[in-house]
């Protein structure tokens, strides 16, 4: 940032400061290796690293509570969701030369236009502000707490609204698409059965066609 | 030049902590469990009552050849013991054992949050052995892994932040500062489910659905030999010793005891959780084990209501006695 007043020079860095964007660099290869890899399970694990560094970040920023909460949800919970759906799927081992995207230059336009929004506004917001690394942390879980529940309990609860709707909305739909996928099977059994009854020869091989069709069809 | 000396000691006490406790632990399972079944366990290894037993399994497991199957991912089959194993080291920094800076490998002002965050990293040791391995009992032991992972890191959350409130505080020391005898009864709920989560994140029976052995071979660890297998298993055994301290620390008072706590905390502590270890091994003797639906219940109807009910139990207490 060119914004940095006389007592902060950029000739002097201190170790904090080189060690921030050290971290910064390595935290954004791994971004990029995670979007460029054709590997889907490196390219999970790849994330990890990149979220791990976002933590060391916050964490040499002395915001300790915000670095473990980060570590707690990304690296401990949305990634092992996210490799569960994946194993769960498709997780071939070496490349898959399908993991690439005809988006590509579309999804690098929003990244870069996404970024440059987000740094011009943090720029804007903090202009010449330093954070005072020696004094008491500016981070702690103390002061979270205190900034989170006085100044910004509105947006706060807005948040946890928000989450629930989108809880509530998960159910809802898992609920409606077992409904609906419940159904056919009992159908296709009793079929089977009744095919099965009648001849045990040539029926059974277009009902077998049949299930999948009306499954993917409720998909 | 003595602030280096003291970090390098602190950090060397707990190192050799977390070479000798899991081993310990272990031991004292080969002896528990054999009593509990009517046989002797190891007796020859040392001399005395085979105490050596566990060292001799170690020089075996270095011994052994170390193979990556051909077909795996061979740089994260090779990564995946450490990624399992470092977080429980890293933990062991954060819990302390007596009052006082002298007693804890390095105060964390969020030490709860540290603890559990860390803790959950440890699972990506495994969900990585279980791709890894290009095996497909491990994949599915890596499945389940995640599964498990997934449903009770919830009530472990919810039940330590219970625990946050009735202290007001999210450091493990201030916690314990802040312990009152009866706490134990207005926090028993919580404690229960906090150690029951535990286990099933450590898969330690009766949770040992992933690595059960009778249907999936060692899930996620199948493919493993000689050393790595070795420190696959030293992962789980200071996984007990991090659990076992947690809950001493967040739920027994840690160095609260009858008879005061002047110099003798430590003691208190250690006793603590070695019951509590204690408990672990007898719960793997004595409980079949669950099968994949019942765990995920068992999680879902039954835990987490309860850590939300103790969650509103600690929060009306706390308001009522303020």
């Amino acid at each position: 940032m060119t914004l940095a007043q006389a007592p902060h020079g950029f000739l002097s860095p201190t170790g904090v400061e080189i060690a921030f964007l050290l971290v910064g660099l390595v935290t954004f290869g791994a971004a990029l290796v995670t979007v460029t890899t054709r590997q889907l399970v490196h390219a999970a694990l790849w994330l990890v690293v990149t979220l791990g560094g976002l933590a060391v970040e916050y964490l040499l920023l002395t915001a300790e509570f915000i670095a473990w909460v980060q570590v707690l949800i990304y690296v401990g919970s949305v990634v092992v969701l996210l490799l569960f759906g994946l194993m769960l799927t498709k997780a071939p081992i070496g490349r898959s030369p399908d993991a690439d995207s005809g988006n590509r230059w579309a999804a690098l336009t929003v990244a870069v236009a996404a970024a440059a929004a987000l740094v011009w506004v943090v720029v804007d917001a903090f202009r010449a502000t330093w954070i005072d690394l020696d004094g008491p942390a500016a981070g702690s879980t103390e002061a979270t707490g205190a900034s989170l529940f006085q100044n910004w309990v509105l947006p706060f609860e807005a948040l946890s609204v928000l989450l629930l709707a989108a809880l509530v909305g998960a159910i809802v739909l898992s609920r409606r698409a077992k409904a609906e996928s419940s159904s056919p099977p009992m159908n296709s059994r009793a079929a089977t059965k009744s095919s099965r009854t009648v001849t045990e020869s040539s029926l059974p091989v277009p009902d077998s066609r049949e299930n999948p069709a009306e499954q993917e069809g409720t998909r | 030049m003595n602030d280096v000396l003291d970090v390098a000691l602190r950090l060397l006490v707990v190192f050799v902590v977390f070479l000798t406790f899991p081993l310990i632990v272990g031991q004292t399972e080969h002896k528990v469990m054999a009593h509990m079944q009517g046989r002797l366990g190891p007796m020859y290894a040392g001399g005395f009552h085979g105490w050596a037993q566990l060292v001799a399994d170690g020089v075996k497991f270095v011994q052994k050849e170390d193979i990556v199957p051909a077909g795996a991912d061979r740089r994260i089959f090779q990564l995946a013991p450490a990624v399992a194993l470092l977080p429980y080291l890293l933990v062991l920094l954060a819990i302390p054992i007596s009052p006082g800076e002298g007693a804890v490998g390095q105060v964390v002002d969020a030490g709860i949050f540290f603890v559990l965050a860390v803790m959950g990293v440890g699972v990506l040791g495994s969900l990585m052995a279980g791709w890894a391995s290009a095996n497909k009992f491990s994949l599915l032991g890596g499945l389940r892994t995640a599964a498990q992972l997934l449903a009770y890191e919830l009530p472990m959350l919810l039940t330590a932040a219970s625990v946050a409130m009735a202290a007001g505080t999210v450091s493990l020391p201030g916690i314990v500062d802040a312990f009152e005898w009866w706490w134990l009864p207005w926090q028993i709920v919580g404690a229960i489910v906090f150690f029951v989560a535990g286990l099933a994140e450590l898969q330690r029976p009766p949770f040992d659905m992933p690595v059960a052995d009778s249907e999936i071979i060692f899930g996620a660890y199948t493919e493993y030999t000689g050393l790595r297998f070795a420190l696959f298993l030293l992962a789980e055994y200071a996984g007990i010793v991090v659990l076992c301290g947690l809950t001493t620390v967040l739920f027994l008072g840690g160095w609260h005891g009858p008879w005061g706590a002047d110099g003798l905390g430590w003691v208190w502590t250690l006793l603590k959780a070695a019951v509590l270890a204690f408990v672990v091994i007898w719960l793997r003797v004595t409980y079949p084990r669950l099968r994949e639906d019942q765990l995920q219940k068992l999680s879902w109807t039954l835990l987490v209501p309860l850590s939300l009910a103790q969650i509103a139990l600690t929060g009306i207490v706390k308001v009522v006695i303020r």
